[in-house]
Order: structure tokens, then sequence, then C-alpha cells
């Protein structure tokens, strides 16, 4: 045991095979740990791998994806970046490619036209890119691979316009990304829509960094079980399920001796939980629904998580927009229930 | 001496000290992972009061999906004391890891409390959050290098 420990102990200089380290300690738990994928995109496609700088890698790592799940990597050194890049790189065999960083010149008024055509039903009418997260081998979905958002400010600052143009001529193989050849396309077009991906700009983005009130909470004008009773009906009436009430200790403390004036609530509607894990399949952790009573000397509160103060972490801001909707119907139930 | 060396792989451990999720992946099979979860959480002094099966409330309303499960876990007096003295984190108690297959693989997830550290000042429950991020850090780490 302590022979595997010494080498892990020497991260601070990357070298030879530390990249499969960092690799596994950073990234394998999104891409996977032979870069398949996962929450995160596949990595281990030759034909990325064939288009994909160092550059590329390595502004992504150190920018991420705002809004997009990846986060930026600014805890690592720079030689623990380039140890994970030069291991992402060993799976191809392959020298990166190496591009200029001149502008390409092309007509950004046909090169929308062309998107509007060949790329919107993937990548979305804006550039927002697809739904969800990378891949996912845990429930079925509409595309393998998640379809980057190509407006997104991570992304546009990661990629140069060669790089864009040599994706768009080679395609990708392991994923809806065909060449633009295949779409009947010829080089020129490469460029006009190079120039046109270049003007998408993302539509919002929560600059916001104030934190957010935890918790939800309301006093009820009723007594503990009238309030239970009304959130169960509030629920219900939602079209959610109550599946389960129980004490806040209940499972910890001895049958008959749990604190009966905290009770939670749990419960769920499967439709939305499916369209959630779909967003993203973290969200675990605002799982199950749930709505707390406590009932004090003063009287009886209700209270829920903030869902949007916990999707912060989450890096998505799709899964933000979900949270705003979780928040609402948290706060109508306990309204309805306590007033 | 296992602690010692638990702790050695957590300070080399840029992800899981740096991020607001904890995050990880093991590559043991779900029930092994699952299996590995449960006795990890005993290892840190916690019991579990509670599996959450997801999965199977979603593939009985007709949806499909793998293993996802939601891990309730924690320490009786510490909750007791915690939710006396600050109520609203009621809602946040106890402590949960989420577990899921992942194509012969399995993520294990759990919230950091960055999140909720803005809204208090108490010294004494601001240890309390390291604690428990520390405390999870380990119940993780154990499960993603379990062979």
């Amino acid at each position: 045991m302590v022979f595997t420990l010494l080498p892990l102990s020497a991260v601070a200089v990357a070298g030879p095979g530390e990249g499969a380290m960092l690799y596994r300690q950073n990234c394998a738990v999104c891409h996977g740990v032979d870069g398949d994928g996962g929450v995160g995109i596949p990595l281990n496609l030759p034909d990325f791998l064939a288009v994909a700088s160092d550059d590329y890698l390595r502004n992504t790592l150190r920018d991420g994806r705002p809004g997009r799940v990846m986060p930026a990597f600014a805890n690592l050194s720079d030689a623990e970046v380039e140890a994970i890049i030069g291991y992402i790189r060993s799976w191809s065999g392959q020298d990166a490619p190496v591009y200029h960083d001149r502008s390409l010149h092309g007509d950004a008024q046909r090169g929308r036209r062309l998107y509007e055509k060949n790329c919107t039903a993937c990548h979305g009418d804006r550039g927002q890119g697809g739904t969800g997260t990378g891949v996912t081998f845990s429930r079925p979905r509409e595309a393998p691979v998640m379809a980057p958002a190509l407006d997104n400010p991570g992304f546009q600052d990661s990629v140069s316009d060669a790089m864009l143009k040599a994706t768009l001529l080679r395609g990708r193989k392991g994923t809806p990304m065909p060449s633009i050849a295949a779409l009947g396309l010829q080089e020129k077009d490469a460029d006009d829509l190079v120039a046109y991906l270049r003007t998408l700009k993302m539509e919002s983005i929560s600059a916001d960094s104030k934190p957010l009130e935890p918790v939800i909470l309301y006093e009820s004008e009723y007594d503990l079980e009238q309030t239970l009773e009304n959130l169960k009906q509030a629920v219900v009436g939602r079209n959610f399920r109550v599946i389960r009430e129980q004490y806040l200790d209940q499972g910890l403390a001895a049958e008959g001796k749990e604190d009966k004036h905290r009770i939670i609530l749990y419960f769920c509607n499967f439709a939305f939980l499916n369209d959630a894990l779909a967003i993203d399949p973290r969200v675990g952790l605002f799982l199950p629904c749930r709505i707390t009573l406590i009932e004090t000397d003063h009287g009886v509160q209700v209270m829920s998580i903030n869902p949007k103060n916990l999707s912060r972490l989450f890096n998505n801001s799709e899964l933000d927009r979900y949270c705003e909707q979780m928040h609402d119907l948290y706060a109508e139930i306990m309204e309805d229930a306590t007033l | 001496m296992k602690r010692f060396l638990l702790l050695a792989l957590l300070l080399v451990s840029p992800l899981l000290a740096a991020q607001d999720l904890f995050m990880v992946r093991s590559q043991l099979p779900f029930p092994e992972a699952m299996s590995v979860l449960q006795q990890s959480i005993g290892e840190s002094g916690f019991h579990i009061s509670r599996v959450q099966r997801v999965d199977i409330g979603l593939t009985k309303s007709g949806y499909k999906t793998d293993k996802y499960r939601i891990v309730f876990f924690g320490d009786l007096d510490e909750l007791h004391a915690v939710s006396d003295r600050h109520p609203d984190l009621i809602p946040s108690l106890p402590l949960k890891i989420a577990i899921f297959a992942e194509n012969g693989e399995t993520l294990l997830l759990a919230s950091s409390f960055k999140h909720l550290r803005p809204f208090y000042t108490s010294p004494d429950l601001l240890q309390k959050f390291d604690q428990w991020e520390s405390a999870i850090r380990e119940i993780l780490e154990r499960v993603r290098v379990a062979e």
C-alpha cells in the first residue's frame, strides 16, 4: 500500500505517468476512466483527438464551460494540466494538431443560412447546444452524445477558427456530427459557417454570485396535524404523490423514541423526476422532494431547501431554470398548506 | 495506518478538495459499490437512516433507468444538537449521498456546504461543516479506491 502512495504524493511536480493519475482524480468521474464519457462527453473518439489542439484542451481545462457542467480547474498547476493533456493525447498515439490563430474570413450571413439548414437540429437555433449532460448509460435518451453549446464563452474562447473548420470538414464518428461534405457542402461553406459561429453569444448566464437564501420557510396558522394534512392535499393537488412520511430522526433514533415534533413529508412526480434526470443525472441531491414540518412552542413551521441555492453548485444553467420551477412549486405548496 | 493512508489520498485529490460537489467514480458494479459505501459510512462513525430507491419508483411508473439510490445517514446526537441550535438546517439533514449505476461502474455524489456557509457565522457550526465535508470525502474516497 505504501508503494501506491509514493507516486501519489509527488503530484506537485507532474511527470510521466502522473497524467493518468491526475486524469483519474479530476476527469474520470465525468468523462470515464477510458474517456468513454458519462456526465461529460467522450474524450477518446479518434476524430475528436485528431482535431482537438492542445491549446483547446488546455483552455477548456482552465476555463471550463460556464453553465454547462464542466468546471474550471483553476486548482491545477500548469504542469498538472500538461500531464492530463499528455495522457488524453496518449489514447490516439498521434501528435496534437497545431493550428494558426488567424481568423477566417467567411460570409457570416451565408453561414447563418447554412447553420439554420444543417446544424440547428442538434446545436439549437442559437447554438445553445443539446439538452442534458455528455452521455449517459443509465437511461434512454434521444441523442447518444449531447451536442456542445457553440455559444458558450468557454468554448468560444478555447477553440480556434481553424479547429472549428477542421471539425466541420472531418465530422466526428461515434456522434451524430457528420462532415459537411456528407451534407453536400464545400470547404468555402465551412469558412462561412465558422464566421457565423463566431457571432454566437450565449443569451443568459447567471453572473450573479450573490448567495441565495438556503431555506424556504413558512409559518403555519394550523397545528402540526392539520398542517401535515394540508400539505398532503397541496402536494396531491399539484400532481405529486406522497411517498413517505417520517420523523426527522427516524432510522437513527430507537423505534418509538423519535422526536415527534419534526416530520418530513417526501413526495414525487416521476414524470417531473425523469425530466430532471435527463437534464442532469446528478439531481439525486435534490431527491426526493421534501418538506419538513417543525412544531415549536411558538407554532408550526414548514420549510424546505431552496433548490435555487443548491443548484448553484452544479454549474448547469438548464438545471438552474428547472430549480426555479421547483422553488416556485415548493413555495406554492407551502403557502397552500399554511395559509 | 488505514486512516493515515486515506488522509494522504485525500490530500492529493484535487477534485475532492476543490469542487463544490464531491463526486467520485467507482469501477465497481453498483451492488458492490453500494456495499462498500454502506460499510464506509459506518467506518466514519455514522449510521444509515434510510435508502431511497429512486429507480424503483421510476420503473414502476414506466420509465427506464439503471440503479439510482439516495443514502441518508447521520449521527443521532449530532442531528439533535445541530437541528436544535439551527432549525433552518433541518431541511438539509440527515446527510445524504446519491449513488447511481453508469455502464457497469458507479458514480457517487454528495454536496459540499459551500452554499450554506455564507449564512452562518457560528464557529462551531462552520467547524461542523468542515467535519462533515471531511467525513464525506473520506467516505467517497474509500469507495473510489475500493477494488
